[in-house]
């Protein structure tokens, strides 16, 4: 089981409060889309993503980015447990999705660069320390059930 | 592969960062080791408080030898060159341990720049600085 920190757990909390999830959620996607292009081919369905403009603009993305914010929440709210709150999730993304695991990082990344640029120095090395553990946890989590 | 446009992009944006390079440097050095802590493994030498001055002299080290290669992105092999030799056959730093630089490079940039640090300024970023990695990397074997 993951021990958490006192300190971890606040800033975990405090930092997904302040979130606005749908102004995140676009921007963690979006970046992701941009940065790393090949993660397009998991979303050859929605239409426009030809350069940085499209994607920021297109709908899909963005409801998308609030599907995964929301879907973090659930971690945020079990963080004694995200591995039995993401099994369900995890097989979602391996047999329906297939989705490579190594993309969890990748958006992972996007995230804590986000959020980083959003709080500026109070996203000091300990907070972006105890940001990427919680979301290592949730990648680790993602991947469990991957066979 | 990096555009004309990118690679003025990236000049710019480090030669911003060259007058603070000391406190960018240490910045970056001190999440990349609270975030990932083997890589502490490799500075049993220094003292890695934060803000210490032997931190601040090695992150300017880090800054100033980036920004130099920006200034001349397509003449990296040879600005490298030593800085290869010396990873290669002295400091022998596992090369996965570069992207945990990069990345906390790019947190650093992002948590100065906010907003300007948009998602094509992060693209290009991302492409110099794998390109970096690679290249120190050259000589390994």
């Amino acid at each position: 089981m993951v021990e958490w920190t006192d300190f971890e757990r606040e800033t975990i909390k405090s930092i997904f409060g302040k979130l606005d999830y749908d102004d995140v959620g676009l921007a963690a996607l979006c970046r992701c889309l941009v940065v790393y292009p090949w993660t397009q081919r998991y979303f050859g369905n929605f239409g426009k993503l030809y350069n940085a403009d499209a994607i920021n603009a297109n709908p899909m993305v963005a409801a998308h980015g609030k599907v995964v914010l929301n879907g973090l929440d659930k971690a945020v709210k079990n963080l004694d447990n995200i591995k039995g709150t993401y099994t369900e999730l995890s097989v979602l993304h391996s047999e329906k999705l297939r989705v490579d695991p190594d993309n969890f990082r990748l958006l992972a990344d996007c995230l804590t660069i986000v959020v980083a640029a959003r709080m500026g120095a109070d996203f000091t090395a300990e907070v972006q320390a105890a940001f990427q553990k919680f979301l290592a946890v949730v990648v680790s989590s993602l991947c469990r059930q991957y066979h | 592969m990096l555009t004309q446009q990118e690679k003025e992009l990236i000049a710019q944006i480090w030669e911003k960062m060259i007058p603070v390079a000391p406190e960018i440097g240490s910045e970056s050095l001190l999440r990349m080791m609270t975030t990932f802590p083997g890589t502490k493994t490799y500075f049993s030498h220094l003292d890695i408080s934060p803000g210490s001055p032997q931190m601040l002299s090695h992150g300017k080290k880090i800054i100033l030898a980036i920004a130099e290669c920006s200034k001349d992105i397509s003449s990296m092999m040879d600005t490298l060159a030593p800085l290869q030799t010396l990873h290669a056959y002295k400091l022998k730093i596992d090369p996965c341990n570069f992207k945990l630089l990069s990345h906390c490079l790019i947190v650093t940039l992002a948590a100065h720049m906010g907003d300007a640090f948009d998602p094509i300024v992060h693209a290009a970023m991302d492409k110099f600085l794998s390109a970096f990695a690679a290249v120190l990397a050259e000589k390994y074997r």
